[in-house]
């Protein structure tokens, strides 16, 4: 018989659609803003305190929706966007230093379809509002880094077995250390290549002019970048989750990029300053007179420029050591910070104050910045920025060890209690393997954002009321089956980006709205030929099935093209691009299912295996 | 016996006119890319844009003056959509406040100003996405043309690749002419222009390669045109519904589609021609025979059983 279905056709179709419809239901129901409390001693919050926070917030006009607590937080859901801050602010008040008071966004999804896992589509910062960062992460300042670090190590290990070196040079990937004889290389050479396997050595010079360079191979030079990749990874994503941001986003983009996506944040200039601060410490041991210039640096003070004080070149520790750090105030009610270090740190510290009771130990703050110049081709005219990275160093304190120290100690002479609270944040969350500067940016206001939303649904609605009249008007009974299949279509895309967790932007939008537009041009190929198939005198049945069998191969061609092109936008694209190009491939998938099997399953249960006199087409 | 709806052109007939005014279209177009070029966008150019909103309608020359006066340098300042939004751009160094700066500085005047969005990208990200963008465009156009090839016949791949190149010369043109800002988004726009006006070559090809398969007679401008007829209403169909839509979004999706819309709009307008005339027609120069299209039939078929 033509045009019948078997039914397990009927019913897969049917579990498609109630399952695209289950994951597609969370979308109706927006996140609430809320804010989320959490007790800053670890327990739970009590009741009372909560109901303060309330009546404190009714009386300023913000109007709560619900409080609720789960896993020892409490949520208190409000009515509206803008009063989030406000909110936040009116709880820190009221609840001094007793919470944590964070934003957050509620799910508002029923619990019923909770049971589901199903979840509302993601929106983009350009719905939501927020900051994108794109930092870059210099790579070369993480070599150079390392290299330092080597070549204190090497200096020791020759002080230690009394072999006289002059200088020590780091450039690129290669070190180098000049010697007085070639005697005083050779030994040193066999040295350093016992404890340094990962370098390639050559000897260059001779007698006085002899001096030992040493090369990292490709792959340490690979290695050394992957991790500076990944612990800048790490170090943001805690400085992100101290920040108190809902559902943040730090990801690697490429060899050398981090994206890191702060949605719903306001104050933008606070989270730019903690993500893309830079800030580290090192201790170190203040020269004595006698100590050889070569091993000397001469530093000044952040708060007094005139001040200066001649420092090791060694360093004891940084600030990478650090286990712990809070802020507090000293004796004078000047800020301090209280450090803790690990374990190996606070053994390297024991053992280079054990041995220096009453010299002077400085806390070098370093913070790596970089600096745009505009560059004018003296031949073109052509203007090219370049960024020039500088590294800025400061005495912060510099004081004499009285004892030998241990694992916590703390450090002195910041300006401002916020400088203080903001290094501790720093130390805590760990420094930065290597330097990192802003590429790009994107800040999108909240009103902006909620201003897309609304013209994206708008255009949605209307395109896909045009639509629907086209087609209506165009095939009649036809057109019925072309616009249940359209919305089923539609359904369909959201429950998948929901289920994959798609991020909804306006591009996203823009893709849904032009998915809606190319849906319908399956059945429209479909429907012409079923046409022509009458008009060329075949039997009603006879020509629906021809219809359908004959616009296969255009259907899927068509298609598979534009899933290709679509897949390799995805591949190049950023952000907003990637954004579209998920869902106009989404959407290709789903249009080819509805418009193949669901408006065949319309058409044959309408038509297949009856007599049919005239064809509504 | 032949309904009113089914008409026979002569699309093949008029196929010089077709390509004089392709011709044409593309020298403008090319000619506007080199002389005028593109004035590309932010994305591409690296750079600070910031727009804020006032209560009222300023001033723009104020604020203008305010910002030179203020150390900024090589300001640009428009108002974006409505007259009381207005976009800053500076060709200024990244500095993490500079969004809060200016908004600052423009409410020392006493007005009500909000920061709506600030973008800042760097110059050699500008760099790197412009070489990432060409280097997508070419491995679609190509990856498109093997499946072309391979589905099809190389005649065939060479007809899409120029329809094509076409249609995103002459959207890019246009552009250029008219000195659109050219975004990321419109670059996805033309990408997806690309699949678009591909979908509707397929579909004419689709069924110029029927007809052949089927008609007995040897002269291709009178196959062709009977091809590109039967598919001629759903081709307008398609390209109706969808630009349609596109009207939609460009009148109701906001200033920062509106260029991705243009692009579009535009993209389809020159698809649908294309896919009529130039990649059919180029097949006739190409000197498309039936002999061409044997080799493929057989794996056509085995497709063909696989069907649901």
């Amino acid at each position: 018989m033509l045009n019948r279905y078997p039914l397990w056709k009927y019913l897969l179709i049917l579990v498609v659609l109630v399952v695209g419809l289950i994951y597609s239901l969370p979308n109706l129901f927006p996140e609430d803003p809320a804010i989320q409390l959490s007790s800053a001693q670890g327990d739970t919050l009590e009741l009372r305190q909560i109901q303060r926070v309330e009546s404190a917030l009714e009386e300023n006009g913000i109007a709560v929706k619900a409080s609720e607590q789960e896993n020892g937080q409490w949520l208190i859901r409000l009515r509206n966007d803008e009063d989030q801050l406000s909110a936040r602010d009116i709880a820190d008040e009221q609840l001094g230093g007793d919470a944590t008071v964070a934003l957050n966004l509620a799910e508002a999804t029923p619990g019923w379809l909770q049971a589901f896992s199903a979840s509302p589509m993601t929106l983009g910062l350009d719905l939501r509002g927020g900051v994108h960062f794109l930092l870059e992460v210099d790579m070369d300042a993480a070599l150079t880094q390392r290299l330092e670090v080597n070549a204190s190590a090497m200096r020791e290990l020759l002080r230690s077995e009394r072999i006289r070196y002059r200088n020590t040079e780091v450039e690129g990937r290669t070190l180098s250390i000049d010697f007085a004889s070639s005697e005083d290389r050779d030994s040193a050479r066999r040295l350093i290549s016992r404890d340094f396997p990962n370098f390639e050595f050559t000897s260059e010079g001779s007698d006085r002019s002899s001096s030992l360079v040493m090369t990292l191979s490709d792959q340490t030079v690979n290695e050394i970048q992957d991790y500076a990749i990944n612990q800048n990874l790490t170090t943001l994503r805690n400085r992100v989750n101290e920040l108190g941001v809902a559902e943040p986003m730090v990801q690697r983009q490429g060899p050398s990029q981090i994206v890191v996506e702060l949605p719903g944040v306001q104050d933008t200039v606070a989270a730019k300053r903690i993500v893309g601060a830079t800030a580290n410490l090192e201790f170190r041991l203040e020269a004595r007179n006698d100590t050889p210039t070569a091993e000397t640096e001469t530093h000044v003070f952040r708060n007094d420029p005139v001040r200066s004080a001649e420092l090791m070149r060694d360093v004891i520790i940084t600030g990478d050591s650090v286990s712990s750090a809070s802020n507090s105030f000293d004796e004078n009610g000047r800020p301090q910070v209280n450090i803790n270090l690990d374990g190996t740190g606070g053994t390297l510290m024991n053992r280079a104050t054990r041995t220096n009771i009453g010299r002077n130990m400085a806390v070098l703050f370093i913070e790596h910045k970089s600096e745009d110049t505009v560059v004018v081709d003296p031949d073109t005219g052509e203007e090219t920025i370049v960024r020039e990275p500088y590294v800025e160093r400061g005495l912060i304190s510099l004081a004499t060890i009285q004892s030998a120290l241990g694992n916590s100690f703390r450090i002195t002479g910041l300006d401002s209690p916020t400088e203080a609270a903001e290094l501790a944040l720093l130390l805590r969350s760990g420094s930065l393997a290597a330097p990192i500067y802003f590429v790009q940016e994107r800040t999108i206001g909240p009103s902006l954002g909620a201003e897309n939303i609304e013209r994206g649904l708008m255009s949605v609605q209307i395109g896909l009321l045009l639509v629907v009249l086209f087609m209506l008007i165009r095939y009649k009974v036809f057109g019925i089956f072309a616009n249940v299949a359209l919305a089923l279509n539609l359904t369909l895309l959201v429950a998948v980006m929901s289920m994959l967790g798609a991020t909804l932007t306006l591009p996203g939008i823009a893709g849904i709205v032009l998915t809606l537009g190319m849906a319908v041009d399956a059945n429209v190929l479909i429907f012409e030929r079923i046409r022509e198939e009458l008009r060329n005198g075949l039997s009603i049945q006879q020509a629906i099935h021809a219809g359908y069998e004959r616009a296969f191969t255009s259907i899927v061609d068509a298609n598979i093209t534009t899933l290709l092109v679509a897949v390799i936008l995805f591949s190049i694209g950023t952000g907003p691009v990637k954004g579209f190009a998920v869902t106009l491939s989404i959407g290709i998938l789903t249009s080819m299912f509805t418009a193949l099997m669901v408006t065949r399953a319309m058409v044959n249960l309408t038509y297949g295996s009856k007599p049919v006199k005239k064809l509504w087409i | 016996m032949k309904p009113l709806s089914h008409l026979q052109i002569d699309f093949m007939g008029r196929r010089k006119l077709a390509f004089i005014v392709s011709a044409l279209m593309l020298i403008v177009s090319i000619g506007a890319i080199v002389f005028q070029q593109l004035n590309l966008g932010l994305d591409f150019t690296g750079g600070t844009l910031i727009e804020v909103r006032y209560a009222t309608a300023p001033s723009l020359d104020a604020i203008r003056q305010l910002m030179v006066e203020s150390g900024f340098r090589d300001v640009s300042v428009q108002t974006f959509g409505a007259s009381t939004e207005v976009l800053i751009r500076l060709q200024q160094a990244f500095d993490p406040d500079v969004g809060s700066d200016v908004v600052n500085l423009l409410r020392t005047s006493g007005e009500s100003v909000n920061l709506v969005r600030a973008e800042f990208v760097g110059a050699q990200v500008g760099d790197q996405l412009r070489d990432q963008s060409g280097l997508g465009l070419l491995v679609a156009l190509g990856v498109v043309m093997l499946y072309v090839a391979f589905r099809f016949q190389y005649k065939f791949a060479i007809g899409a690749l120029v329809a094509l190149l076409h249609d995103v010369i002459i959207v890019v043109g246009i552009f250029a002419l008219f000195q659109l800002e050219f975004d990321l988004t419109v670059l996805a726009a033309i990408l997806a222009v690309i699949g678009y006006s591909l979908n509707d070559t397929i579909v004419v090809y689709d069924r110029i390669r029927e007809t052949i398969r089927t008609s007995r007679i040897d002269d291709m401008p009178q196959i062709f045109n009977e091809a590109i007829n039967a598919t001629l209403s759903r081709t307008l169909a398609t390209s109706g519904t969808t630009m349609l839509v596109l009207i939609a979004l460009l009148l109701l999706g906001g200033d920062m589609i509106e260029n991705f819309a243009i692009a579009l709009l535009i993209g389809i307008g020159v698809g649908t021609f294309s896919s009529i005339y130039i990649s059919g027609a180029l097949l006739l120069p190409l000197k498309l025979s039936r002999e061409d299209l044997i080799p493929t039939k057989k794996a056509i078929d085995e497709e063909e059983e696989e069907l649901p």
